[in-house]
């Protein structure tokens, strides 16, 4: 049994060691400089270059589209469930919204690269049929319950002798929702929301189905971009030889992956058990 | 703005993205009924897959999954339970406990992909499974581990402590305590658990892909060390050809996935929603 408790901390040991062991072979040959500063990335091609910032930029683009339509719904969505919702519209809201968590990724691919996009298109003349735009909507929308269920939460944790002295005051039900309860809760909110970058960062499916597998250093949403997460994919799908510096390329990806995920979800574990017993 | 009309605007503005995500979901699942529905017929379950769209099957893709879910659930379910057992009943609150939790909280951070570089490197290679299905069990195991674990102390810690000193009084050991009053307990929580992790499992891909999946498989698997695919891969393939004939099996293939996915996710808000409820009195 203390063994299967360990089972934890050697699957991390794991991680680190297998990701850490090729990336130190990968920048035996090539430089960390040009790692970090060369803005092609074409390990696959005759004139390779391994430039991560291209793969980064298309990972962070979904990303941030994905952010900026997750954060203001789902915040909503829970400060409405929790301040104004009867109890019986959020008992049956709150499970429908979480089936969209549930839906496998391979699914949300199909969905952006088959109506998605299209439906986009009609919008945006221009719009490549491999974009960034379509993918990071999709990815919204999947997060959205990862934010509205943990914002939730911590909206609910809020005493209700706060919300009770708000509207003693005269506030109405707008101004004690966010003048009194969101401040009192947002470093959940923020864990929320942090969890959810986390989240969009790692998802593979949606973008290699949807975001097409071009690296470029673009902020453009309308273009194809790939992501790290797609490219590791698209390695894994070819005849690349094992232990060549193509093969090695992954691991390299794949480590620039964890560490930025291993930071947020850092970040979030240390806000949350700083704030967490404030009201208890 | 007075205050009134400003709650006014949000109220709108809160009803107007509660439909969006549930109109989303909506659309979603008729886009997908609509492009899938009318290849899904008996052959669909019985024939191996073609060059020919609608000659295609999701025969072995089901095999695939169907014997992957139960090699995945025989290696995670008692090491997943034992270790959620011991954190909770035996671990005492020292620094260990600490990092143990931690560690867990990040695991279920990491983005699923690694978990595939990790069973690439540690189980296709190192230990020798090739693209086995041993070798993608081991790697959803590892993935699906930190939700076993976490609501399996969950699970646990609702018990009420007057049940566990009740046990006690009555002259129990303390392994006595657990499997005769805490398990049966915290069953339905455990249960819940074990089945959102079986719906987690059965929707990965992108793991899938790294340690090694085929896209074309034209056998059933026979045994661990077979190679296999399975439904989200044979999905993930048909969507990525241009021939529409694919595209609306890979709808149909959807359509079985999202019915296993959607009935399993019923089956644990129900379980949860009952033991909930019996907890609480």
């Amino acid at each position: 049994m203390v063994l299967c408790s360990l089972v934890s901390i050697f699957t991390t040991i794991g991680i680190v060691l297998v990701l850490s062991i090729d990336t130190f072979k990968f920048f035996a040959e090539v430089s960390l400089f040009d790692f970090l500063t060369d803005p092609e990335w074409t390990p696959l091609f005759e004139d390779k270059h391994f430039g991560i910032l291209s793969l980064l930029s298309g990972t962070l683009l979904t990303t941030a589209i994905a952010v900026m339509v997750a954060v203001p719904v789902g915040i909503t969505i829970a400060v409405y469930l929790n301040e104004y919702a009867s109890k019986r519209f959020t008992a049956v809201v709150k499970p429908l919204l979480e089936i969209l968590a549930a839906i496998p990724t391979v699914v949300y691919g199909f969905f952006a690269l088959q109506f998605v996009t299209p439906m986009l298109q009609q919008i945006i003349p221009g719009l490549a049929g491999f974009n960034a735009l379509s993918p990071g909507l999709v990815m919204g929308v999947m997060i959205i319950p990862y934010i509205t269920s943990l914002s939730e939460d911590a909206l609910r944790a809020v005493p209700k002798s706060l919300r009770e002295a708000s509207y003693g005051l005269g506030a109405n039900r707008f101004q004690t929702a966010f003048k009194v309860i969101v401040p009192a809760a947002n470093s959940g909110i923020i864990v929320s929301v942090i969890l959810a970058i986390s989240r969009a960062l790692g998802e593979t499916m949606i973008v290699a189905i949807a975001a097409g597998q071009q690296p470029k250093l673009t902020l453009n949403p309308l273009e194809s971009v790939e992501t790290i997460t797609t490219y590791i994919v698209q390695v894994s799908m070819g005849d690349v030889p094992q232990d060549s510096l193509e093969y090695r390329t992954i691991f390299a990806a794949g480590i620039t992956l964890f560490i930025f995920t291993f930071l947020l979800n850092n970040i979030s574990f240390w806000i949350r058990k700083k704030y967490q017993q404030r009201y208890e | 703005m007075s205050p009134k009309t400003k709650d006014g605007i949000f109220k709108v503005f809160a009803i107007g993205c509660t439909s969006f995500g549930l109109l989303t979901l909506v659309v979603l699942i008729s886009v997908i009924v609509y492009k899938g529905i009318a290849r899904i017929n008996w052959s669909f379950f019985t024939n191996l897959p073609s060059r020919h769209p609608e000659e295609s099957g999701i025969y072995t893709a089901l095999a695939g999954m169907v014997s992957l879910l139960v090699f995945t659930l025989a290696i995670a379910l008692p090491i997943g339970i034992l270790a959620g057992i011991y954190l909770q009943e035996y671990g005492k609150r020292n620094r260990l406990a600490k990092i143990i939790e931690i560690n867990i909280s990040n695991l279920a951070g990491v983005p699923s992909v690694i978990y595939g570089i990790l069973g690439l490197q540690v189980f296709v290679r190192w230990s020798a499974m090739g693209n086995s299905i041993l070798a993608a069990a081991f790697t959803l195991a590892l993935l699906i581990m930190p939700v076993i674990i976490v609501s399996t102390r969950e699970a646990i810690k609702a018990v009420p402590d007057s049940l566990r000193e009740a046990a006690y009084g009555l002259g129990s050991t303390k392994w006595q305590t657990i499997r005769r009053v805490v398990i049966p307990a915290s069953f339905g929580g455990i249960l819940t658990g074990v089945i959102l992790s079986v719906s987690r499992a059965i929707g990965e891909t992108a793991p899938l892909i790294v340690v090694g999946a085929l896209a074309y498989v034209p056998f059933i698997p026979e045994g661990p060390m077979d190679q296999f695919t399975s439904l989200p891969i044979q999905i993930f393939n048909w969507t990525s050809r241009p021939q529409q004939g694919f595209i609306v099996n890979a709808a149909a293939g959807i359509i079985v996935l999202l019915l296993f996915t959607l009935i399993l996710n019923g089956i644990a808000i129900y379980f949860r929603n009952r033991w909930q409820k019996r907890t609480l009195i």
